[in-house]
């Protein structure tokens, strides 16, 4: 005993002793964070964003600087409140409130007091800033638009939110960060890459110099200067044909499936969400119900296609050899199936083969063509997922795969889908029974961006790209092969011609006549679709939204379009207009057409929007 | 002298004394070296300053090795009494340092002979219990072996330095060793142990768990009956000791005491005052994980953080800097260095040999114990170094002499 007691002593401090360190080193981590927390400060540089140019190279959005004052309560000593208030007009309980509230956040960690200073505001505390110890100033970039318009396709940056924080070490709290549009889809190239510094820091929180002689420190690295493919004339032009209504216009360039314009109505002046003011005006538009400035209707309007679908179950019936362009269907104003149930059409001649069908747009052709689509087949179940295979490689009822922050799949049906509303096989279903799908309504929804790329489509004979909005990154154009390798339909080229033509017969004497513009030959389809709204439980419907779609020259197409106003009655009233003054507007620079502008810009369709909010009575279609 | 070969030596000692000091050396430089670079000798630096001192060891290590063996037993109580009249004379001659007078000054550098003082008890206490007339199981022997080690001691603790004092309990080793009835060590963790207790739970609870303990022990040892008076008087003076631990505590502790208490026993958490050490240094260990930060590149040591890091707090550096495993490292070295020097001591015949021996262990595991415990939070805070790391060449060569004497020792028992 004697012996072994100092040994035995001296073993067991041993192993607490190691057991103690464990537990410090290796099993209470927090202990290492806190180190970091008082030895480390890290200090920042924000890096100016990139600029923003449209295709031609116009500058569409720049920055400007911005000074936030920021403070770690930690390191204030007491100074000259009057006088800081002052200067920065503010009353003494406000920053006495701020204070409290950045003490709470960290006594160690920057807050921000002030956000977003003026310039004179800036100059006069820059000289006093030596004055307040434990504040200093922050420099920032805002972005300073150069247009007024584009709001939708360029999106807004804002500071990040806490979630994004967690998800993302790149960002701390109070960075600035994309969001919707192209800053957030490209957020990571416009951004750059923060410089940062490490200063070593003694326990009086001196600096005492560079950590490691600052071999962690990097410089800041500038945003990337991306071109879009957007035309920014063309899109001003289209928001200002847009004023008073509301819908989307899109337009694609079919041989790059580059992104010309894409317009929503309403929106708003980017400018607004810049700045001190930013937050206010972003509640106002979000909290817009009734106009959605904030709802981008070209990309995200899931809408039933109408006329327009037409021109696919045309291309799907030559492709799959059950009718011939000279094939002629009678059509008795409307097409009669089942029990005495009848798809309604227009009065128009009859029969008519394939051109005249579809430029007189009539249903009972269409309707016929469907039939035997679906009934090509030994069961209407293969039948449909034929027909739903030809629209998929259309890119329909799916993404569209594009570099938009926002996108909508849309839908075309399969026989699954209507198996489970039928309940197959209890319940047999035939292709009667989804009849409407044969003039775009029934199941069959578009956005706008995917009706523009079908016209597109149409117009290159069988093959598109992926629509896209980015052209060139710091003067570079893109190489991504998802938007530069073309997309083929299951429809082949040849097919396309007799649908071409019809569509450009629509145009010569159709139901798009009236829009002809000299020396551009265009081929469009004009649409209307019946809508509903619910008022006061009851179903009521209003006046038709006016679709137009079509793409020009014919022979090299240099534009495709599709324009969708909501409640514009029919389609060549409201969209076929807008849609050739932007054809004119883009292939030669002026409107030649006064007239029609002027009736555009001078008609609106408020009175039409207040009715179903009016709580009267009212009439549609007028 | 019938060996006196370098073979004589104890290399296994020798080689972790010198891992010791060099790697100690490396952590002063690093805890001192501030932002600028210098060279590793610049003397107006703590750690050019230690090289210096490493340097004089060498050529200590020498003489204390050249002396004969026999000159220590012969000396031992002429070395005591100088060392005690150097004690003694810091009244008089002796340079108050941050508030304590433990310094002689020469120049720009001072001697603590408190460090000294150590090894010339610890040659005394030897002398006198290997003398043929004692006999350590009388109680006039005890006392006056107690007389011994608790006259430096009570020399030291005006200065005041109470936790150099505090060493001299280290001297329990070598009696118990050499036959102090194992009474002393009950009593003494006894009542530590009741003191202890009572702080954290009251004395109600300590009384209660006193009592329970007595009978357990009475009904278990019933047939070998050691006395219904034992016992009694153990619960009684326990049950005491504990109602006047309050007592004790508010009026003879001074609140500086108490703080530290308070914080190990994790009553008082206060990481801005007296916490503060104690708090910053586990940070600086705590945020060196498996690896270290790498030698110099400690974020705390850097900017000084940990306050007398390179002194009492050089531990600190050594757990940011080199990690668990360097930390952990260090620890194992002064285990192998302590069990080596037992192995050293129990092949001693010389009575005398063996209780230097033992009273080296003793002191060398005090060192350590307090300062890494310190160190690492679970021991209050007692400013002592821990040796052959801590800056400071007084300490340094209280040290070596301390060792190197018994490493002469050892390779003379042969002679017997």
């Amino acid at each position: 005993m004697r012996k072994v007691l100092l040994y035995i002593t001296i073993l067991t401090t041993g192993i607490l002793f190691i057991g103690r360190l464990f537990y410090l080193q290796i099993v209470d981590t927090s202990l290492a964070i806190r180190s970091q927390d008082n030895a480390i400060k890290v200090i920042y540089d924000y890096p100016q964003r990139g600029y923003i140019y449209d295709r031609n190279g116009e500058l569409m959005v720049s920055n400007q600087p911005s000074y936030d004052v920021m403070v770690i309560p930690r390191n204030l000593k007491p100074f000259d409140t009057t006088e800081f208030c002052n200067i920065l007009n503010l009353s003494r309980e406000d920053l006495e409130k701020k204070l409290d509230k950045a003490r709470i956040y960290s006594p160690m960690l920057p807050s921000v007091v002030i956000p977003q200073l003026t310039k004179s505001e800036y100059a006069i505390l820059q000289e006093k800033m030596r004055n307040y110890e434990g504040f200093y100033i922050q420099k920032r970039s805002l972005r300073d638009y150069q247009v007024d318009h584009s709001a939708n396709v360029l999106g807004y940056i804002a500071e990040v939110n806490q979630k994004k924080v967690n998800e993302n070490p790149y960002y701390i709290s109070g960075d600035l960060i994309g969001r919707a549009g192209v800053e957030s889809y490209y957020e990571e190239l416009l951004r750059g890459v923060k410089g940062v510094k490490y200063i070593q820091k003694d326990r009086f929180n001196r600096d005492i110099g560079a950590y490691k002689e600052g071999i962690y420190d990097t410089l800041p690295e500038k945003g990337k200067d991306i071109t879009i493919t957007i035309d920014a004339a063309l899109q001003e032009y289209g928001q200002q044909l847009m004023e008073n209504k509301r819908g989307g216009i899109v337009a694609l360039e079919p041989g790059s499936g580059e992104i010309l314009a894409l317009i929503t109505a309403p929106t708003y002046d980017p400018a607004k969400l810049v700045g001190r003011q930013r937050s206010p005006n972003f509640t106002e538009l979000y909290y817009d119900t009734i106009a959605r400035p904030l709802y981008d209707r070209g990309l995200l309007a899931e809408y039933p296609p109408g006329s327009p679908f037409k021109t696919l179950n045309a291309l799907i019936g030559l492709q799959e050899g059950i009718v011939d362009t000279d094939d002629k269907f009678s059509c008795n104003h409307g097409y009669t199936y089942g029990r005495g149930r009848k798809l309604g059409c227009h009065a128009h001649r009859s029969p008519l083969d394939m051109i005249p069908g579809i430029a007189q747009s009539c249903n009972a052709y269409f309707a016929n063509v469907y039939r035997r689509i679906i009934e090509k087949y030994p069961t209407p179940q293969e039948g449909m997922d034929t027909w739903n295979a030809h629209l998929k490689s259309f890119g329909l009822g799916d993404f569209l795969g594009s570099d938009l922050e926002t996108g909508r799949p849309g839908k075309i049906p399969n026989a699954n889908y209507y198996n489970q509303i039928y309940n197959y096989p209890t319940y047999k279903w035939y292709a009667t029974a989804t009849i409407s799908n044969a003039i775009g309504q029934g199941e069959v929804l578009m956005t706008p961006i995917q009706l523009a790329n079908m016209a597109a489509t149409i117009g290159n004979k069988g093959w598109y790209y992926t629509p896209h909005i980015l052209k060139e990154v710091n003067g570079q154009p893109i190489k991504d092969e998802k938007f530069t390798e073309k997309n083929y339909t299951t429809v082949e080229t040849r097919h396309f011609d007799p649908v071409v033509e019809g569509m450009h017969e629509v145009y010569k004497s159709g139901t798009a006549s009236a829009l002809r513009i000299p020396d551009i030959e265009i081929a469009g389809k004009t649409g209307t679709a019946e809508n509903f709204t619910k008022i006061d439980g009851k179903r009521v419907q209003l006046t038709d939204h006016s679709i137009f779609v079509a793409f020009a020259p014919v022979d090299n197409p240099k534009i495709a379009i599709a324009v969708f106003v909501e409640n514009g009655y029919w389609g060549g009233r409201y969209a076929g207009r807008i849609a050739s003054l932007m054809i004119e507007k883009y292939i030669k620079g002026t409107i030649t057409r006064t007239d029609m502008e002027d009736w555009i810009l001078s008609h609106s369709l408020e009175d039409e929007y207040a009715k179903p909010l009016s709580g009267e009575p009212f009439r549609i279609n007028q | 002298m019938s060996k006196s070969s370098a073979a004589g030596f104890d290399w296994i000692s020798i080689f972790i004394y010198l891992i010791l000091i060099c790697f100690g050396w490396a952590n002063i430089y690093s805890a001192s070296l501030g932002s600028n670079t210098g060279s590793y000798f610049d003397l107006s630096q703590p750690y050019g300053k230690q090289a210096l001192f490493i340097g004089l060891s060498i050529f200590l290590i020498i003489i204390v090795l050249s002396v004969e063996a026999k000159f220590y037993q012969r000396f031992s109580s002429i070395i005591y009494i100088i060392s005690l009249l150097s004690l003694a004379g810091l009244f008089v001659f002796g340079k108050t340092i941050s508030g304590a007078t433990s310094w002689y000054s020469f120049g720009a550098f001072g001697l603590q002979p408190s460090e000294f003082a150590k090894f010339a008890t610890a040659l005394a206490l030897a002398k006198y219990l290997s003398d043929i007339q004692t006999n350590i199981r009388r109680l006039d022997h005890q006392i006056k072996a107690f007389i011994i080690i608790a006259v430096p001691a009570l020399l030291i603790i005006p200065q005041p330095d109470p936790g150099s004092a505090l060493v001299y309990a280290a001297f329990f080793f070598p009696l118990y060793r050499e036959g102090l009835s194992g009474f002393y060590l009950v009593t003494g963790l006894s009542a530590v142990g009741v003191f202890i207790f009572t702080l954290i739970a009251g004395p109600l609870w300590v009384s209660a768990a006193v009592m329970a303990i007595g009978l357990l022990i009475f009904f278990r040892k019933r047939k070998k009956r050691p006395g219904r008076i034992l016992i009694t008087l153990f619960i009684i003076i326990s049950i005491g000791l504990s109602f006047s631990v309050n007592y004790i505590f508010e009026n003879v502790f001074e609140q500086r005491h108490r703080d530290r208490f308070n914080i190990v026993l994790g009553k008082e958490v206060d990481s801005r005052g007296i916490g503060y050490n104690t708090n910053q240094s586990e940070i600086a260990i705590g945020s060196g994980g498996w690896f270290g930060k790498g030698w110099t590149e400690g974020t705390q040591t850097k900017g000084h953080f940990v306050p007398e890091q390179h002194t009492d707090y050089i531990f600190s550096t050594v757990g940011e800097e080199w990690g668990f495993l360097g930390s952990a490292m260090v620890v194992i070295l002064f285990v192998l260095l302590l069990l080596r020097l037992i192995v050293l001591a129990e092949r001693q015949r010389n009575q005398f040999y063996r209780v230097y021996g033992y009273s080296v262990i003793g002191i060398l595991f005090i060192h350590f114990l307090v300062n890494i415990g310190m160190v690492i939070g679970v021991f209050p805070t007692v400013g002592i170094p821990l040796p052959f790391f801590s800056y400071g060449g007084s300490g340094l060569w209280g040290f070596t002499i301390l060792l190197f004497i018994f490493i002469k020792l050892d390779s003379d028992r042969l002679s017997y």
